[in-house]
């Protein structure tokens, strides 16, 4: 599924190939991710939206080496600059995480470790990394809370996780997450557990730092307006696979699959007003024993005989956009219909 | 509050737990039935000792007029005076405390010594063959009685092998370390599977928690992870629990300074049992109960120390 867009010219910084995550529980193995492929260009943002369970945020540790004990990457590429990561060790992972690749997490308050200094948090990449010395990368972290707006960095330096705010930690994070210059950075839900207007502030700020160091970020969110604030392109996954792929105003305003199509009528939208909010009948599937065929065909309206047989891989359509759906052109006559009767 | 406020309104705590103890220790003598005089001076004794008993404690006076005398000669540092040694019973406590302390302090650190790289390898792989292993085989020191291993490891490291010395203080620091190193052992073997199993928990805990994933997702290699991360919040549980276990093994030592001859007050305490010395066996009991107090105190000043997010507004 390698977007022929600007990827193809630059070469991507990470490119993720039919990766594949398997948890092994009591009830059986789990395929949290089933096949994801995606690009990341330098400078991008990209978007990995789906419901809890999507697989959303197993990529994203698969992507760091940071699975859950029982969880591991039974095939697949993760390559960074062209180097695979799959096959390293955590040590050698260890010389990649921080200069590298970098990671946000959702809730700042648990992912910030309650007995250490808040400036020792973000000064340790640097001595780790970059050999500083304690002292100069005292300095760099003042350098960084400076950056990420954390007022009076001098006396926050010494103060710990639980005297902040939750914005003022997600900016800490955020801190942490620049420390040692990375190419891109992993947003793990970074603003879900924020108040809006905190929100809206820290979106800003990440969007701005992006900007200034040519930094790319996947962001693993399901709120559909943060993706449209933040990212140029999307990704929809659904049951542990990518469904639907391509630019952020291409599928947000036009969907090409209706999962999501699901998902843009069921988020409240400020600038397309709606009568009302349409749920997604049903619930996500088993990832135990996915359903045959299309992974959504028992929750989807349009579904017919093919869906329940046919394997549905990514399909490329005009305009640099790829659907999962085999009846694609439904969601265009379904939305089409909508706007005459509104 | 301040930290320092904290501290001090903890020591003030300490005030009525430790009249709470001297009222416990006065009261013993009086918990056996019959004359106190009798009993202290033994069936043998004759009418004219037992009225000159009387007459110094005080005995025909009432109950709480005793406890007023006994409390007024305790602030005074008098605990009376020894019936056997003939000497003030408390110099004869205070030059025995050094050993005993010696003896506790000791066995705290080697069970922590013994108890941290365990409890990490335990940890390090949950239900694995090493994590089995460790939680099973230190059991054995639990459940073995102390004046029993004290023998075996007499019978192996100093008697065979002539590692050790069999019993005695030592002189110097240096000298202390090498004579106490088998009691301290002793004791530790028995601290150390209460506290390995209070430590593998916190850090199975603590390696669980988001903030490690947040250390492994900056590249902090494992070591430090592990000193920097894990460790430091791992022992904040672990050491109320050390705390609450010192304090046990500060009667334990009664038995361990038996077996191995050391002149603490444990041996005194059984020693003047023995001999009915009845103002040393107050006495020592009143410094055993201190010294738990203390222990106690320490340890909740450790875990505000290592806990920042300790709130001292109670």
């Amino acid at each position: 599924m390698t977007g022929p867009t600007a990827a193809a010219a630059a070469g991507p910084i990470l490119a993720v190939r039919d990766l594949r995550v398997q948890i092994s529980g009591r009830r059986g193995t789990v395929r949290a991710v089933d096949g994801v492929s995606l690009d990341v260009v330098r400078g991008e943002a990209l978007g990995l939206v789906g419901e809890s369970g999507s697989g959303k945020s197993m990529t994203l540790r698969a992507i760091l080496g940071v699975l859950p004990p029982d969880a591991r990457v039974t095939s697949g590429q993760i390559l960074l600059d062209g180097a695979d990561l799959v096959p390293l060790s955590q040590s050698a992972l260890n010389r990649i995480r921080g200069p590298k690749i970098a990671m946000i997490f959702q809730e700042p308050m648990s992912a910030l470790n309650p007995v250490m200094r808040v400036g020792h948090q973000i000064a340790e990449g640097p001595r780790v990394h970059l050999g500083y010395s304690r002292s100069k990368a005292a300095e760099r972290a003042l350098d960084l809370m400076r950056r990420v707006g954390i007022p009076d960095p001098e006396r926050r330096f010494r103060a710990y996780p639980h005297e902040f705010s939750g914005g003022m930690r997600q900016r800490v994070m955020i801190a942490m997450a620049l420390s040692c210059d990375p190419e891109i950075i992993l947003c793990d839900e970074p603003t879900t557990a924020l108040d809006v207007t905190i929100q809206d502030q820290i979106l800003r700020l990440l969007a701005r730092l992006c900007r200034e160091s040519d930094v790319s970020l996947i962001f693993v969110t399901h709120d559909l307006p943060v993706v449209a604030q933040i990212c140029q392109r999307v990704a929809v996954m659904y049951g542990g696979q990518i469904i639907e792929h391509g630019d952020t105003r291409d599928i947000l305003l036009d969907p090409r699959h209706p999962y999501t199509l699901g998902l843009v009528r069921s988020a409240p939208d400020v600038e397309q007003v709606r009568e009302s909010l349409v749920p997604i009948p049903g619930s996500p599937p088993s990832l135990v024993s996915p359903p045959p065929g299309c992974r959504f065909h028992p929750r989807c309206s349009f579904a017919e005989e093919d869906c329940r047989v046919m394997p549905t891989p990514l399909r490329l359509l005009p305009g640099g956009r790829s659907t999962a759906c085999l009846h694609y052109e439904r969601c265009a006559e379904a939305l089409a219909a909508e706007q005459v009767t509104p | 509050m301040g930290r320092m406020t904290f501290v001090v309104h903890r020591i003030l705590m300490l005030v009525p737990v430790a009249i709470g103890v001297t009222i416990i220790v006065f009261f013993m003598i009086h918990l056996i039935p019959g004359d106190p005089a009798r009993t202290i001076l033994g069936i043998h004794a004759t009418p004219r000792a037992v009225a000159i008993l009387h007459r110094q404690w005080g005995l025909n006076q009432p109950l709480v007029s005793q406890y007023w005398l006994f409390m007024d000669r305790l602030v005074h540092g008098n605990l009376g005076q020894s019936l056997f040694y003939g000497a003030p019973a408390a110099s004869l406590i205070l030059t025995r405390v050094p050993a005993t302390l010696w003896l506790v302090g000791y066995a705290a650190v080697l069970a922590i010594v013994i108890s941290v790289p365990l409890a990490m390898i335990a940890a390090s792989r949950k239900d694995g063959i090493r994590d089995h292993l460790v939680r099973a085989i230190p059991l054995l020191g639990l459940g073995m009685p102390s004046f029993w291993l004290g023998i075996l490891l007499i019978y192996a490291l100093a008697i065979n092998t002539h590692l050790f010395p069999v019993s005695g203080y030592g002189t110097g620091f240096g000298g202390h370390l090498h004579a106490m190193f088998l009691p301290a052992l002793t004791v530790a073997i028995a601290l150390a599977p209460v506290v390995i199993r209070s430590l593998r928990a916190s850090m199975l805990n603590v390696l669980g928690a988001e903030y490690i994933t947040t250390a492994r997702a900056k590249g902090v290699p494992a070591r430090r992870l592990f000193a920097r991360h894990v460790l430091r919040n791992a022992v904040i549980p672990a050491v109320t629990v050390l705390g609450i276990n010192i304090g046990f093994l500060i009667g334990g030592t009664v038995v361990i300074e038996n077996v191995f001859a050391i002149p603490g007050i444990g041996q005194l305490m059984i020693n003047s049992i023995l001999q009915r010395d009845f103002p040393v066996v107050q006495g020592v009991t009143l410094v055993f109960g201190v010294l738990v107090v203390l222990v106690n105190l320490l340890a909740d000043l450790s875990y505000a120390a290592l806990d920042p997010r300790v709130r001292f507004d109670r």
